[in-house]
Protein backbone atom coordinates (compact mmCIF):
# COMPACT_ATOMS: atom_id res chain seq x y z
CA UNK A 1 0.00 0.00 0.00
CA UNK A 2 0.49 3.25 -0.86
CA UNK A 3 2.52 5.20 2.16
CA UNK A 4 1.89 8.63 1.02
CA UNK A 5 -2.07 8.12 0.38
CA UNK A 6 -3.12 9.25 3.59
CA UNK A 7 -1.02 12.12 3.86
CA UNK A 8 -2.20 13.10 0.05
CA UNK A 9 -5.82 12.95 1.08
CA UNK A 10 -5.27 15.04 4.38
CA UNK A 11 -3.51 17.48 2.30
CA UNK A 12 -6.76 17.52 0.03
CA UNK A 13 -8.67 17.95 2.55
CA UNK A 14 -7.17 20.74 4.17
CA UNK A 15 -7.08 22.41 1.00
CA UNK A 16 -10.90 21.72 0.50
CA UNK A 17 -11.14 23.75 3.78
CA UNK A 18 -8.87 26.22 3.03
CA UNK A 19 -10.95 27.03 -0.49
CA UNK A 20 -14.14 27.05 0.97
CA UNK A 21 -12.37 29.75 4.15
CA UNK A 22 -11.05 31.80 1.59
CA UNK A 23 -14.64 31.84 -0.45
CA UNK A 24 -16.36 32.47 2.80
CA UNK A 25 -14.26 35.42 3.92
CA UNK A 26 -14.16 36.84 0.33
CA UNK A 27 -17.76 36.44 -0.77
CA UNK A 28 -19.83 35.07 1.40
CA UNK A 29 -22.72 32.65 0.55
CA UNK A 30 -21.58 32.50 -3.09
CA UNK A 31 -18.33 32.46 -2.23
CA UNK A 32 -18.45 28.96 0.36
CA UNK A 33 -20.03 27.46 -2.80
CA UNK A 34 -17.75 28.79 -5.35
CA UNK A 35 -14.66 26.92 -3.43
CA UNK A 36 -16.51 24.04 -2.38
CA UNK A 37 -17.31 22.93 -6.53
CA UNK A 38 -13.69 24.27 -7.13
CA UNK A 39 -12.36 22.00 -4.39
CA UNK A 40 -14.62 19.40 -6.45
CA UNK A 41 -13.46 20.12 -9.74
CA UNK A 42 -9.95 20.51 -8.38
CA UNK A 43 -9.58 17.58 -6.10
CA UNK A 44 -11.20 15.34 -8.41
CA UNK A 45 -8.70 15.66 -11.42
CA UNK A 46 -5.78 15.19 -8.89
CA UNK A 47 -6.91 12.22 -7.23
CA UNK A 48 -7.45 10.81 -11.29
CA UNK A 49 -3.81 11.55 -12.04
CA UNK A 50 -2.95 10.29 -8.04
CA UNK A 51 -4.82 6.77 -8.15
CA UNK A 52 -3.28 3.73 -9.31
CA UNK A 53 -6.67 1.74 -10.19
CA UNK A 54 -8.30 3.01 -13.25
CA UNK A 55 -11.92 2.49 -11.63
CA UNK A 56 -10.99 4.93 -9.17
CA UNK A 57 -9.43 7.83 -11.29
CA UNK A 58 -12.77 7.03 -13.43
CA UNK A 59 -15.18 7.49 -10.18
CA UNK A 60 -12.70 10.57 -9.23
CA UNK A 61 -13.44 12.52 -12.56
CA UNK A 62 -17.04 12.03 -11.84
CA UNK A 63 -16.38 14.60 -9.13
CA UNK A 64 -14.80 16.57 -11.70
CA UNK A 65 -17.60 16.48 -14.12
CA UNK A 66 -20.02 17.80 -11.13
CA UNK A 67 -17.33 20.52 -9.90
CA UNK A 68 -17.43 21.86 -13.11
CA UNK A 69 -21.19 21.80 -13.45
CA UNK A 70 -21.67 23.64 -10.63
CA UNK A 71 -19.18 26.25 -11.29
CA UNK A 72 -21.66 26.01 -14.19
CA UNK A 73 -24.64 26.90 -12.21
CA UNK A 74 -22.71 30.08 -9.99
CA UNK A 75 -22.23 31.24 -13.27
CA UNK A 76 -25.85 31.47 -14.40
CA UNK A 77 -26.23 28.88 -16.91
CA UNK A 78 -28.33 26.33 -15.69
CA UNK A 79 -28.66 24.47 -19.12
CA UNK A 80 -25.11 23.86 -19.65
CA UNK A 81 -25.00 22.91 -16.01
CA UNK A 82 -27.31 19.98 -16.53
CA UNK A 83 -26.04 19.40 -20.55
CA UNK A 84 -22.80 18.75 -18.22
CA UNK A 85 -24.71 16.51 -15.90
CA UNK A 86 -26.28 14.53 -18.10
CA UNK A 87 -23.69 13.76 -21.12
CA UNK A 88 -20.48 13.81 -19.11
CA UNK A 89 -21.40 12.00 -15.76
CA UNK A 90 -24.13 10.29 -17.40
CA UNK A 91 -22.49 9.34 -20.89
CA UNK A 92 -19.11 10.16 -21.63
CA UNK A 93 -18.03 8.31 -17.75
CA UNK A 94 -19.25 5.44 -18.82
CA UNK A 95 -17.76 5.67 -22.11
CA UNK A 96 -14.86 5.54 -19.78
CA UNK A 97 -15.83 3.01 -17.78
CA UNK A 98 -16.30 0.50 -20.74
CA UNK A 99 -12.34 1.62 -21.17
CA UNK A 100 -11.14 0.63 -17.45
CA UNK A 101 -12.17 -3.23 -18.51
CA UNK A 102 -9.21 -3.16 -20.98
CA UNK A 103 -6.81 -2.33 -18.67
CA UNK A 104 -4.92 -4.88 -16.75
CA UNK A 105 -4.59 -3.75 -13.55
CA UNK A 106 -1.15 -2.93 -13.61
CA UNK A 107 0.06 -1.28 -10.02
CA UNK A 108 3.64 -0.41 -11.27
CA UNK A 109 1.85 1.96 -13.92
CA UNK A 110 1.69 5.20 -11.98
CA UNK A 111 5.27 6.56 -11.77
CA UNK A 112 4.68 8.89 -8.54
CA UNK A 113 8.05 11.11 -9.50
CA UNK A 114 6.77 11.77 -12.94
CA UNK A 115 3.35 12.47 -11.97
CA UNK A 116 4.89 14.81 -9.18
CA UNK A 117 7.29 16.23 -11.35
CA UNK A 118 4.40 17.09 -14.33
CA UNK A 119 2.27 18.49 -11.93
CA UNK A 120 5.37 21.02 -10.52
CA UNK A 121 6.08 21.97 -14.06
CA UNK A 122 2.84 22.07 -15.45
CA UNK A 123 1.43 23.97 -12.64
CA UNK A 124 4.58 26.33 -12.58
CA UNK A 125 4.11 27.09 -15.90
CA UNK A 126 0.82 27.86 -15.87
CA UNK A 127 0.99 30.33 -12.68
CA UNK A 128 4.00 31.98 -15.13
CA UNK A 129 2.03 32.35 -17.83
CA UNK A 130 -1.30 33.71 -15.35
CA UNK A 131 1.39 35.89 -13.56
CA UNK A 132 2.21 37.60 -17.32
CA UNK A 133 -1.11 37.86 -18.40
CA UNK A 134 -2.87 39.05 -15.36
CA UNK A 135 -0.10 41.96 -15.78
CA UNK A 136 -1.20 42.74 -18.83
CA UNK A 137 -4.41 42.24 -20.02
CA UNK A 138 -7.10 44.32 -18.46
CA UNK A 139 -9.93 41.83 -18.45
CA UNK A 140 -13.57 43.36 -19.48
CA UNK A 141 -15.48 43.14 -16.21
CA UNK A 142 -19.19 44.26 -16.63
CA UNK A 143 -18.86 46.26 -12.83
CA UNK A 144 -23.16 45.89 -12.30
CA UNK A 145 -23.52 41.83 -13.92
CA UNK A 146 -27.09 41.37 -15.53
CA UNK A 147 -29.32 39.00 -14.28
CA UNK A 148 -28.54 35.57 -15.99
CA UNK A 149 -30.97 35.24 -18.42
CA UNK A 150 -31.79 31.12 -17.76
CA UNK A 151 -34.40 30.52 -20.31
CA UNK A 152 -33.89 27.62 -22.50
CA UNK A 153 -35.27 28.66 -25.44
CA UNK A 154 -33.21 31.28 -26.22
CA UNK A 155 -30.71 28.34 -26.64
CA UNK A 156 -33.23 26.93 -29.06
CA UNK A 157 -33.46 30.62 -31.09
CA UNK A 158 -29.93 30.61 -31.21
CA UNK A 159 -29.66 27.79 -32.73
CA UNK A 160 -32.01 28.01 -35.26
CA UNK A 161 -31.66 31.53 -36.07
CA UNK A 162 -30.43 32.32 -39.42
CA UNK A 163 -28.47 35.09 -37.73
CA UNK A 164 -27.27 32.87 -34.92
CA UNK A 165 -25.95 29.43 -34.93
CA UNK A 166 -28.12 27.45 -37.72
CA UNK A 167 -24.56 26.57 -39.98
CA UNK A 168 -22.82 25.11 -36.82
CA UNK A 169 -26.05 23.58 -35.40
CA UNK A 170 -26.30 21.13 -38.75
CA UNK A 171 -22.80 20.80 -38.74
CA UNK A 172 -22.85 19.42 -35.18
CA UNK A 173 -25.63 17.27 -36.06
CA UNK A 174 -23.87 15.91 -38.82
CA UNK A 175 -20.75 15.27 -37.15
CA UNK A 176 -22.57 13.35 -34.38
CA UNK A 177 -24.29 11.16 -36.89
CA UNK A 178 -20.76 10.19 -39.03
CA UNK A 179 -19.00 9.46 -35.63
CA UNK A 180 -21.34 7.72 -33.88
CA UNK A 181 -22.06 5.37 -37.02
CA UNK A 182 -18.30 5.08 -37.46
CA UNK A 183 -17.50 4.64 -33.75
CA UNK A 184 -20.23 2.10 -33.33
CA UNK A 185 -18.52 0.35 -36.95
CA UNK A 186 -14.91 0.02 -35.80
CA UNK A 187 -15.95 -0.95 -32.11
CA UNK A 188 -17.92 -3.72 -33.37
CA UNK A 189 -15.43 -5.49 -35.46
CA UNK A 190 -14.31 -8.87 -34.30
CA UNK A 191 -10.68 -9.44 -34.31
CA UNK A 192 -10.61 -11.56 -37.19
CA UNK A 193 -11.82 -9.05 -39.40
CA UNK A 194 -8.93 -7.05 -38.74
CA UNK A 195 -5.48 -8.23 -40.84
CA UNK A 196 -2.97 -8.26 -38.31
CA UNK A 197 0.67 -6.75 -39.77
CA UNK A 198 2.52 -8.30 -37.79
CA UNK A 199 1.04 -11.65 -38.58
CA UNK A 200 1.46 -11.24 -42.40
CA UNK A 201 4.99 -10.53 -41.69
CA UNK A 202 6.03 -13.70 -40.58
CA UNK A 203 3.65 -15.55 -41.92
CA UNK B 1 -16.62 35.93 -7.10
CA UNK B 2 -14.73 37.36 -10.48
CA UNK B 3 -13.74 36.48 -13.53
CA UNK B 4 -10.16 35.65 -12.43
CA UNK B 5 -11.11 33.44 -9.80
CA UNK B 6 -12.55 31.53 -12.56
CA UNK B 7 -9.98 31.66 -15.13
CA UNK B 8 -7.56 30.09 -12.29
CA UNK B 9 -10.10 27.28 -11.80
CA UNK B 10 -9.90 26.29 -15.11
CA UNK B 11 -6.39 27.42 -15.82
CA UNK B 12 -5.49 24.96 -13.25
CA UNK B 13 -7.74 21.95 -14.43
CA UNK B 14 -6.04 22.74 -17.73
CA UNK B 15 -2.60 22.31 -16.12
CA UNK B 16 -3.71 18.78 -14.05
CA UNK B 17 -5.63 17.77 -17.40
CA UNK B 18 -2.33 17.58 -19.45
CA UNK B 19 -0.18 16.41 -16.65
CA UNK B 20 -2.87 13.07 -16.65
CA UNK B 21 -1.72 12.93 -20.07
CA UNK B 22 1.50 12.63 -20.30
CA UNK B 23 2.19 11.33 -17.07
CA UNK B 24 0.28 8.10 -17.17
CA UNK B 25 0.85 5.25 -19.48
CA UNK B 26 -2.90 4.18 -20.31
CA UNK B 27 -5.14 5.13 -22.96
CA UNK B 28 -7.39 5.67 -20.83
CA UNK B 29 -5.77 8.19 -18.86
CA UNK B 30 -5.16 9.94 -21.96
CA UNK B 31 -9.41 9.94 -22.77
CA UNK B 32 -9.91 11.54 -19.53
CA UNK B 33 -7.23 14.08 -19.72
CA UNK B 34 -8.51 15.36 -22.69
CA UNK B 35 -11.82 15.61 -21.01
CA UNK B 36 -10.77 17.64 -18.19
CA UNK B 37 -8.80 19.82 -21.07
CA UNK B 38 -12.16 20.16 -22.83
CA UNK B 39 -13.85 21.05 -19.04
CA UNK B 40 -11.26 23.74 -18.72
CA UNK B 41 -11.85 25.47 -21.68
CA UNK B 42 -15.60 25.44 -20.89
CA UNK B 43 -15.42 26.63 -17.74
CA UNK B 44 -13.48 29.40 -19.77
CA UNK B 45 -16.30 29.89 -22.42
CA UNK B 46 -18.88 30.44 -19.77
CA UNK B 47 -17.26 32.78 -17.06
CA UNK B 48 -16.21 35.11 -20.18
CA UNK B 49 -19.66 35.07 -21.40
CA UNK B 50 -20.95 35.89 -17.98
CA UNK B 51 -18.97 38.57 -17.48
CA UNK B 52 -19.51 40.50 -20.81
CA UNK B 53 -22.78 41.31 -20.67
CA UNK B 54 -25.52 39.50 -21.96
CA UNK B 55 -24.56 37.42 -25.35
CA UNK B 56 -25.16 33.90 -25.76
CA UNK B 57 -22.15 33.28 -28.25
CA UNK B 58 -19.96 31.87 -25.25
CA UNK B 59 -23.22 29.09 -24.21
CA UNK B 60 -23.46 28.16 -27.57
CA UNK B 61 -19.73 27.52 -27.98
CA UNK B 62 -19.89 25.22 -24.84
CA UNK B 63 -22.58 23.56 -25.87
CA UNK B 64 -20.74 22.72 -28.93
CA UNK B 65 -17.74 21.46 -27.30
CA UNK B 66 -20.00 18.97 -25.27
CA UNK B 67 -21.17 17.81 -28.31
CA UNK B 68 -18.10 17.10 -29.85
CA UNK B 69 -16.74 16.09 -26.87
CA UNK B 70 -19.75 13.47 -27.01
CA UNK B 71 -18.39 12.20 -30.52
CA UNK B 72 -14.84 12.20 -29.36
CA UNK B 73 -15.40 9.80 -26.64
CA UNK B 74 -17.34 7.20 -28.73
CA UNK B 75 -14.78 7.27 -31.40
CA UNK B 76 -11.76 7.38 -29.23
CA UNK B 77 -13.21 4.02 -27.22
CA UNK B 78 -13.51 2.86 -30.52
CA UNK B 79 -9.80 3.32 -31.52
CA UNK B 80 -8.88 1.78 -28.03
CA UNK B 81 -11.08 -0.89 -28.58
CA UNK B 82 -9.26 -2.05 -31.84
CA UNK B 83 -5.81 -1.22 -30.35
CA UNK B 84 -5.91 -3.18 -27.70
CA UNK B 85 -7.40 -6.09 -29.67
CA UNK B 86 -4.29 -5.84 -32.36
CA UNK B 87 -1.61 -5.06 -30.04
CA UNK B 88 -3.14 -6.93 -26.31
CA UNK B 89 -2.26 -4.01 -24.78
CA UNK B 90 -3.51 -0.56 -24.22
CA UNK B 91 0.24 1.56 -23.04
CA UNK B 92 0.34 4.32 -25.59
CA UNK B 93 4.10 3.23 -26.21
CA UNK B 94 3.46 -0.39 -27.10
CA UNK B 95 1.80 1.19 -30.57
CA UNK B 96 4.66 0.94 -32.97
CA UNK B 97 3.28 -0.28 -35.67
CA UNK B 98 4.98 2.14 -38.44
CA UNK B 99 8.41 2.10 -36.41
CA UNK B 100 10.08 -0.43 -38.27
Amino acid sequence: MDKLQKPFYALLGVVTLGLIGWGASSAGAEGVAFGFFTALTIGGSLVCVWERSVVRSAFSLMATFTGVAGLFLLLGADFLAVAQILIYVGGILALILFGVMLSPPDMAERKLSRVLGGLVLMLGAVAWVGSKVAGTVAWATADELPEPSTKVDEIGVGFLDPEGYVVPFELAAMILTVALVAAVYIARRKASDLNDPRAEESA
Amino acid sequence: MGLGAYIAVSAVLFAIGVVCIVSRRNMIYVLMGIEMILNAANINFVAFNRFNGDAMDGRMFAIFVIILAAAEAAVALGIVLNVYHLFESIKPSDVDLMRD
